[in-house]
């Protein structure tokens, strides 16, 4: 797919919004045209957290999604509110560690993943968004692996650059996930 | 003959617009003098304020800001962080400065901006004819209080000095007074180690000048400067508050 | 160019001022625009420059008012409730023309309102907003690239008029990351500001920066300066975009972020067989009158979306002058219309 608007959404704290980040710039490596755009605001204090991400070949008209191609969901409460506008044909990514039940929806495709738990198991609690974004790369081929461990690699700071090859792992895990 | 007495350089030559018996006209003179012997005259901007004093850009020779009601300092933090080692002066009144104006000068002070506050206290409005100030005396009539300034009604007089000495960042707090020849020596030393405590970047100075309004309060010129002897003094009592033994 | 980068508008509103050559920032914390304030605390440090936060808006304001006067190029941003309190600072520094840059990233009111997206300070940023007969140049960029490119330009405008140049957001763009591509070197305009209080250096007559004059006839003849500086500046400032206009059947006008939103709608639009083309003020004042007199025969109708009550819909009916009825959409309350809903809504007035 040339084209896709992804939200993604879940818990301050999960990572949303950086989740959104590094897929936004790993799709300007792609020399996409890619806008990002948090919710902000009190509630992303301890609330809920979600961000609107668009990688496209065209020029990007507004950043704000009515529908969505994908969903990203980390916890039940982003489930519930974003179900519904996401467009038929297109794919639900849930953490079905922290979301217990399974969307309603039956023209969409569904994909599950333990990311909390499987992060909990590598030893980096993190890297849950990071299994999913896998997912949703392998799903849509939106990004290149390779463009995402380029985007890693700019939008961390030094110090942190020792994690990306576990961050990979983490990647290629939700890539190669199947229930 | 050599001359004993002259306009300082750092004045206009403009008749000064004040009412007989005004200080403000003798303030501006000791600031030029000042200037005058620090020779700073190039390098110095002065702010003006609303009230009495809103053109007094016309009688300094230096470069001159006018500011909104109270807002002096904010412009002058403005002008000293553009040009540092420029000398900023504010002139400002009791209305301006302790009402209006309390936010900026509390915060330009707190900040420790590295300008020269001249503090013109007349306890009553000037220019919109006679109002009560913040500094207003417990007792004194003005258009506002017609029948005294009670504490009940209308608080109590506003301690400038008394305030921003408890602030670190204002390093030279003085109060003087204009009402007889002697207390102007003093004020004009006091306004001199104001601007060399600016020079040597040390904080934020202030000189409190007891001021006389013989008009707005109804009093004559000689009967103003006794009004401020006997009156504003036991309220304002002279002296330093803070900096006086800074080597500047 | 340079790297193309992927920002938050709030930042690069700051990073292109940066590059501007400002090196003064005065401001009060608000949301949704304190990333400006973050970026400049950080910029300022490393390049000497200087970053205060301010006591209130009212301080922050006049403390623009004087670096403006001691020649400086000075930038403040707030958000709507913070802009309402500089407005006193806004009519001085206009009333003594000097250069600025401010920075509103409009949320919805009135009051305290709410944080999010709003354009209700249309009115308050082109028919004066503080007291007097007094402009500023308000530019509403539509992307991040823009916000770049139209903060530069605001400084040039601002020094070469002595005027203050808005810049006019809301949340998304503030909020929004987007692609921008600095360019290795900025356009900056060199104006002598001769009337600067720098200090005389004992060199010249004294400079005094004053908007108080008391004799009438030296006031009015003020006023007229300033209104002839405002016509100049409608005659050589005006921009403007123009979209799918020439055989148009609606023709929409938005700013900022709805423009975008609009863009999308002409896309669903074409698939129904409904040509409907764009006009989106970039600056809003001075407002592209010439724009809409060249197309106010074209169409059936014009359509103006707002994020607010109606009000740049009062200018496009202006400039239409009566030729075509004006129609108006609009949320308020941080409410975004839908691509449908416009559509819906262009349905509706073309009767389909």
């Amino acid at each position: 797919m040339a084209d896709q608007q992804i939200i993604i959404s879940g818990f301050g704290g999960q990572g949303i919004l950086s989740a959104g980040r590094i897929l936004a710039y790993a799709g300007m490596l792609e020399k996409k045209n890619v806008s990002w755009l948090p919710s902000y605001g009190p509630e992303m204090r301890g609330g809920t957290a979600n961000c609107h991400v668009i990688i496209s070949d065209e020029a990007v008209g507004s950043p704000i999604l009515n529908s969505a191609t994908s969903l990203i969901v980390m916890n039940g409460p982003s489930l519930d509110k974003f179900e519904g506008i996401v467009e038929s044909g297109g794919i639900i990514i849930k953490d079905s560690s922290l979301v217990e039940r399974d969307p309603n929806r039956k023209d969409v495709q569904v994909y599950g993943i333990p990311a909390t738990k499987v992060a909990f198991e590598m030893g980096n609690p993190t890297f849950a968004n990071i299994i999913l974004l896998g997912k949703l790369i392998e799903v849509t081929k939106i990004i290149s692996k390779e463009a995402f461990e380029e985007a890693l690699k700019k939008t961390l700071p030094a110090k942190k650059h020792h994690m990306i090859p576990d961050e990979m792992k983490a990647l290629e895990y939700g890539m190669h996930y199947s229930a | 003959m050599d001359t004993v007495f002259k306009k300082p350089h750092a004045l206009t030559d403009t008749t000064m617009h004040y009412c007989p018996g005004c200080t403000h006209g003798i303030a501006h003179r000791l600031i030029a003098e000042v200037i005058d012997e620090l020779g700073i005259e190039g390098k110095t901007v002065g702010v003006s304020p609303v009230g009495c004093a809103y053109n007094n850009y016309i009688y300094f020779n230096c470069d001159m800001v006018q500011a909104a009601h109270g807002r002096a300092p904010a412009v002058a933090t403005g002008i000293k962080r553009v040009h540092p080692d420029n000398f900023v002066f504010t002139y400002q009144g009791d209305g301006d400065l302790a009402a209006i104006g309390t936010a900026e000068i509390v915060h330009a002070a707190t900040r420790g901006e590295k300008i020269t506050v001249i503090f013109i206290n007349n306890a009553i409005y000037g220019m919109t004819s006679g109002q009560m100030a913040p500094t207003t005396l417990i007792g004194q009539v003005t258009t506002t209080s017609p029948f005294g300034r009670k504490p009940e009604l209308h608080g109590y007089p506003v301690k400038v000095c008394e305030l921003l000495s408890t602030l670190e960042g204002a390093v030279y707090v003085e109060r003087v007074s204009l009402h007889d020849v002697k207390n102007i020596k003093n004020a004009k030393s006091a306004i001199k180690k104001a601007f060399k405590v600016q020079a040597a970047g040390l904080g934020f100075s202030i000189v409190e000048v007891l001021s006389s309004c013989p008009t707005n309060w109804g009093i004559n010129p000689v009967g103003a400067l006794e009004w401020i002897k006997d009156k504003m003094i036991p309220v304002y009592p002279l002296g330093n508050f803070k900096g006086k033994d800074l080597e500047v | 160019m340079g790297e193309k980068l992927l920002m938050k508008g709030n930042e690069v509103i700051a990073e292109a001022a940066l590059r501007a050559g400002c090196r003064h920032y005065f401001g009060y914390p608000i949301t949704p625009q304190t990333e400006i304030a973050h970026y400049m605390a950080k910029k300022m440090n490393e390049l000497g420059g200087t970053f205060v936060q301010a006591e209130s808006e009212v301080a922050a304001i006049n403390m623009v008012y004087g670096a403006a006067s001691a020649g400086a190029r000075v930038l403040t941003s707030s958000s709507s409730p913070g802009i309402s309190l500089k407005q006193e600072g806004l009519s001085y520094i206009a009333g003594a023309e000097l250069p600025a840059v401010v920075v509103n990233i409009v949320r919805c009111g009135p009051g305290l309102g709410g944080i999010l997206p709003a354009q209700c300070d249309y009115f308050q940023a082109v028919k004066g907003g503080g007291h007097g007969d007094y402009k500023m140049v308000v530019l509403a960029p539509s992307s991040v690239q823009e916000l770049y490119e139209l903060t530069v330009e605001a400084f040039n405008i601002a020094d070469r008029y002595r005027i203050v140049s808005m810049i006019m957001g809301d949340g998304i763009l503030g909020q929004m990351m987007e692609v921008v591509e600095f360019k290795d070197k900025e356009n900056i305009e060199k104006v002598e500001k001769n009337w600067a209080t720098t200090g005389t250096q004992m060199k010249r007559e004294h400079n005094t920066i004053t908007s108080i004059y008391i004799e009438p006839e030296i006031l009015e003849k003020h006023n007229q300066k300033l209104q002839a500086k405002f016509a100049l500046i409608a005659e050589k400032e005006t921009r403007v975009e123009s979209y799918n206009c020439e055989d148009a059947d609606i023709i929409v006008t938005a700013f900022g972020t709805v423009a975008r939103i609009v863009k999308n709608v002409i896309k669903m639009a074409q698939k129904e067989g409904i040509k409907v083309g764009l006009i989106r003020p970039i600056t809003l004042w001075p407002f592209p009158v010439k724009e809409f007199e060249k197309y106010a025969d074209v169409p059936k109708a014009f359509l103006s979306v707002e994020l607010n009550a109606g009000q740049m819909v009062e200018d496009v009916k202006l400039a239409v002058n009566g030729k075509r009825p004006v129609h108006f959409y609009g949320r308020m309350g941080g409410m975004i219309p839908t691509q449908k809903e416009i559509l819906d809504k262009i349905k509706e007035i073309l009767n389909k």
